[in-house]
């Protein structure tokens, strides 16, 4: 208590020094606070699932308090008053329960959900962004495998967590689940019995998927998310070219302060749009579905979105079915449910070793690559994310029917043709759009910039002036080589008429009162 | 991996830690270079300290961080005393109806400025800095490999894995099957599917004594001819123990009243096998309700182009034709249940359905029978 204010640096010597003898950590803890962390918004796409995946954790947690993952049949005499008296399983009745007349479950039940929408969402945008940047190859092949693989236990995490409050829509997507288990040749019967303990739907299924749900694959997710994490760490981030970085070193600020200051921010900023949608947007309004029933479905069943370009191939699927008489089927549902999927799992997990072994480049990297310098695997790309948007909207082909006044077998044919052709155009208009951009970089690197001004020769031709990026020769050419980063396509990014004012509210005419200050901080060369 | 140590830090020469005239940033730096980090660039966001601006800035994330605290308040306070409960049809003006958006606007809220806060704080005061550090890729020194390949080889020695190789073989043998009985106990979870899929609740010896079974609606009230006028049509269910439950997912089966000119038309498309067991009774049909895709209820019923429409996947089947499939992934059509009528007056079932309903599965037998038109 007789400590004086001044003191406060020395009572953290003190306490560092008894951690340190403890715990010998002066050493890497410098390592870690000095780290460089390389900067762009693109690298914190990752972050988003991380921070989801902790939410997921903390109101996961809670729901699991009041959750009763059991398929006892009970009566409802609860709260909500359409369903009184209604036979239920008793998973349902706690959902329902939880919703409300547990304070804040319902809350607590849409920030779980959105959570996890967020989360696939994430990773599927942080995929696109390892994709078309190159960020996969060599060598961090490993991180990739990983990342695809925790992209599928997110999968059926999901799916599993939405298929436990055993409500009408949910039981729909079990079914069909079901459907897709018993078409495996061979295994299908046994091991969809395996899965709900005999005849679908039984009574066991909902309390081996809350297991999964809430151990198993949570568990693995931790452990992969860690060496994912630590992998990043230890390989060292990968950086965008540009004026001073090379594939030897890293660019950008140090972990401590600024790294972590950013990435607290971020968290609770995901956090808190988490929150705040979570009271705000409706989502999965079980008591509106009722308890599910073999024989009972509406229209507009559909999946979460991740799930939903898988349920989009089967609705797409013609009834092909090939019979083995008088022993076996291939049913339809295998080709898209199965074999779709295995692909879907398989072909990333193998991409970065098919694209070493198509392009013979061995060569770590560590810089990136803009999607246009790499034509192939960028149209390549765009296939599979056209192939996947089909699906998903295929996924929801009823639904768009009905809205647009669409015939619903025109959507389905549209669907199975577009899903054929559109990839195909899209590769080519990709590849033709990235050779077009790479052109027009090496254009401006040879004849300038575009300045607008228009001049007329003594002989009338019109011509443009253009604004060399370097000292030109006697043709007006400048020798400047791409470096794989963006070329100033504009006077401004030069240095030209900046914007005289970055004030959100005010309009760019408006001449601005600092105008004279801004103007210093060009011709010291900051712009 | 050396050849590309030619940045400028190999020539900033190690500080004599010693030295008690070093400043704290000289020190600072020094563990900087250890780490291989070079700073480009660190300057002061404000190199005068306490002007206006700063102040300004400061006051703006203090606010921000308040504002926080106060919105977890307002959200501490609304969880314990607003008016939460459900009470049946709440409307707009219901307290309770606005609980959980207040819980939303207020902790979101609150999140949303302590991280505007934070964020602000980092690029707003934090100094402004560009630095570089070396990436050391590429594998180990060749000293380190050579040691740890040393260590392997000599642990590998030690243990004579390779001068011992029946031990090897033994141990892998034997390894074998220990991994198996890791996963044996999985076997709990087999069971033989047995005729989960193609005996129903309508099978009369399984599960009603051999007396044919009677057709019910959910309630359990059985089903007379006079409850379902033309064109009309009902979900029911076999009259047995918890027939209209879960337990009998392939049972519920569509009841449709054709009209006249429909039945006629259904009459001369029927299938041989339906024609042999006179599966219809009257204009009265009753197909399985299950769809033979993957297995949702195919329960849209068009009445003007006659056809069942299964809302998961859109497949379509035709009712006056077998309800064989016209559209959609379904490949089979949906199985009649032959019906008729007792002495009660009440409808019953003649015998199971005559092909497994539901989805495919695996060693379904595909019956000639089906095909046939």
């Amino acid at each position: 208590m007789k400590r004086r204010k001044g003191s406060s640096d020395s009572l953290l010597t003190k306490a560092g020094g008894e951690l340190d003898d403890r715990f010998k950590l002066a050493g890497p803890a410098r390592v870690l606070f000095n780290k460089v962390f390389p900067d762009h918004w693109s690298f914190l796409l990752g972050e988003i699932a991380l921070f989801s995946f902790i939410l997921l954790l903390l109101s996961g947690t809670f729901l699991a308090l009041f959750f009763d993952p059991s398929m006892v049949e009970v009566t409802y005499d609860g709260a909500y008053v359409p369903l009184q008296g209604v036979d239920m399983s008793r998973a349902y009745e706690s959902t329902l329960h939880l919703s409300f007349e547990v304070r804040g479950g319902l809350f607590m039940r849409q920030m779980h959900h959105w959570a996890a929408l967020l989360f696939m969402a994430s990773i599927l945008v942080h995929m696109l962004r390892i994709f078309f940047t190159g960020a996969f190859r060599a060598p961090r092949e490993t991180n990739w495998m990983i990342g695809i693989v925790m992209f599928w236990l997110g999968f059926f995490e999901g799916f599993f967590g939405y298929s436990l409050p055993d409500d009408g829509l949910s039981g729909t997507g079990l079914r069909i689940m079901e459907g897709m288990t018993a078409s495996i040749p061979f295994i299908g019967p046994w091991a969809s019995a395996a899965l709900f303990g005999g005849q679908f739907p039984g009574t066991t299924v909902i309390p081996m998927l809350y297991i999964i749900h809430v151990f198993i694959f949570p568990l693995l997710l931790l452990a992969l998310i860690t060496v994912h994490v630590a992998l990043v760490f230890i390989q060292k981030h990968t950086q965008w070219p540009g004026p001073g970085r090379t594939e030897h070193n890293v660019v950008g600020f140090r972990m401590f302060p600024n790294y972590v200051m950013k990435q607290v921010g971020f968290m609770l900023f995901i956090f808190g749009v988490l929150a705040a949608m979570a009271g705000l947007f409706q989502i999965n309004p079980i008591w509106l579905f009722g308890p599910y029933e073999v024989s009972v479905v509406s229209s507009a069943s559909q999946p979460d979105f991740y799930v939903m370009y898988l349920d989009g191939l089967i609705r797409l699927f013609p009834s092909w079915e090939l019979r083995i008489p008088p022993y076996f089927t291939l049913p339809p549902v295998f080709w898209p449910g199965i074999v779709g999927m295995g692909l879907s799992v398989m072909l990333p997990l193998l991409y970065p070793a098919l694209e070493r072994r198509f392009t013979k480049d061995r060569g770590h990297h560590n810089l990136l690559q803009r999607p246009r310098d790499n034509p192939g695997r960028t149209s390549l790309g765009m296939m599979v994310v056209v192939f996947w948007i089909i699906g998903v909207i295929s996924g929801g082909n009823d639904v768009f029917a009905e809205k647009f006044h669409i015939s619903l077998n025109a959507m389905t044919w549209a669907g199975r043709i577009g899903l054929v052709v559109l990839p195909i155009i899209t590769y080519y208009v990709t590849y033709r759009i990235c050779l077009g951009l790479q052109q027009h970089d090496r254009e401006v690197l040879a004849h300038g910039l575009e300045t607008g001004i228009l001049m007329r020769d003594p002989n009338g031709r019109f011509y443009e002036v253009h604004q060399p990026l370097a000292e030109p020769d006697e043709h007006g050419h400048t020798e400047l080589e791409y470096n794989g980063w963006v070329v100033p396509k504009k006077m401004n990014r030069v240095g030209a008429l900046p914007p005289q004012d970055k004030g959100f509210f005010k309009s760019i005419e408006e001449p601005s009162e600092n105008g004279a200050s801004s103007h210093e901080e060009i011709e010291s060369g900051k712009h | 991996m050396s050849a590309h140590n030619d940045s400028a830090r190999d020539e900033v020469e190690p500080v004599d830690l010693s030295d008690p005239k070093l400043t704290r940033f000289e020190v600072y730096k020094e563990g900087l270079r250890r780490d291989d980090i070079e700073i480009i660039h660190y300057e002061p966001r404000f190199p005068k300290p306490g002007t206006k601006t700063e102040k300004r800035m400061e006051r703006i994330v203090s606010g921000l961080f308040l504002l926080s605290g106060l919105f977890a308040t307002l959200f501490v306070v609304a969880y314990i005393w607003w008016p939460w409960e459900y009470e049946g049809a709440a409307t707009w003006q219901d307290p309770q109806t606005w609980y959980t958006p207040v819980l939303g606007f207020t902790l979101g809220f609150s999140l949303l400025f302590f991280a505007v806060g934070v964020l602000t704080w980092a690029k707003k005061l934090l100094p402004v800095e560009e630095l570089v550090q070396d990436r050391h890729d590429g594998g180990s020194s060749t000293d380190d490999r050579k040691i740890a390949e040393s260590t392997v080889d000599t642990i590998v020695e030690d243990m004579g894995l390779r001068r011992r190789p029946f031990l090897v073989k033994t141990a892998l043998l034997a390894a074998a099957p220990l991994g198996l009985a890791a996963v044996a106990p999985l076997g709990a979870l087999i069971k033989d599917p047995g005729d989960m899929y193609t005996v129903t609740g309508w099978n009369a010896d399984k599960y009603n004594d051999g007396n044919p079974v009677g057709i019910m609606m959910k309630d359990g009230a059985l089903v007379r001819p006079d409850m379902v006028s033309a064109g009309g049509q009902i979900t029911v269910y076999p009259a047995i123990d918890h027939g209209a439950t879960n337990q009998f997912p392939t049972a519920p089966v569509l009841l449709i009243h054709l009209r006249e000119e429909d039945a006629e038309i259904l009459r001369g498309n029927l299938y041989p096998m339906y024609q042999d067991v006179d599966a219809l009774w009257g204009n009265f049909v009753a197909y399985s309700k299950i769809c033979t895709h993957v297995g949702c209820p195919a329960s849209l019923y068009e009445q003007q182009s006659q056809r069942l429409l299964c809302p998961c996947h859109q497949s379509q089947f035709n009712v006056v034709d077998n309800a064989a499939p016209v559209f959609g992934p379904a490949t089979r059509h949906l199985p009649i249940l032959p019906i008729t009528v007792n002495d009660e007056g009440f409808f019953e079932a003649k015998s199971d359905f005559l092909v497994p309903p539901g989805p495919a599965f695996w060693n379904r037998p595909s019956l000639p029978e089906e095909d046939e038109k």
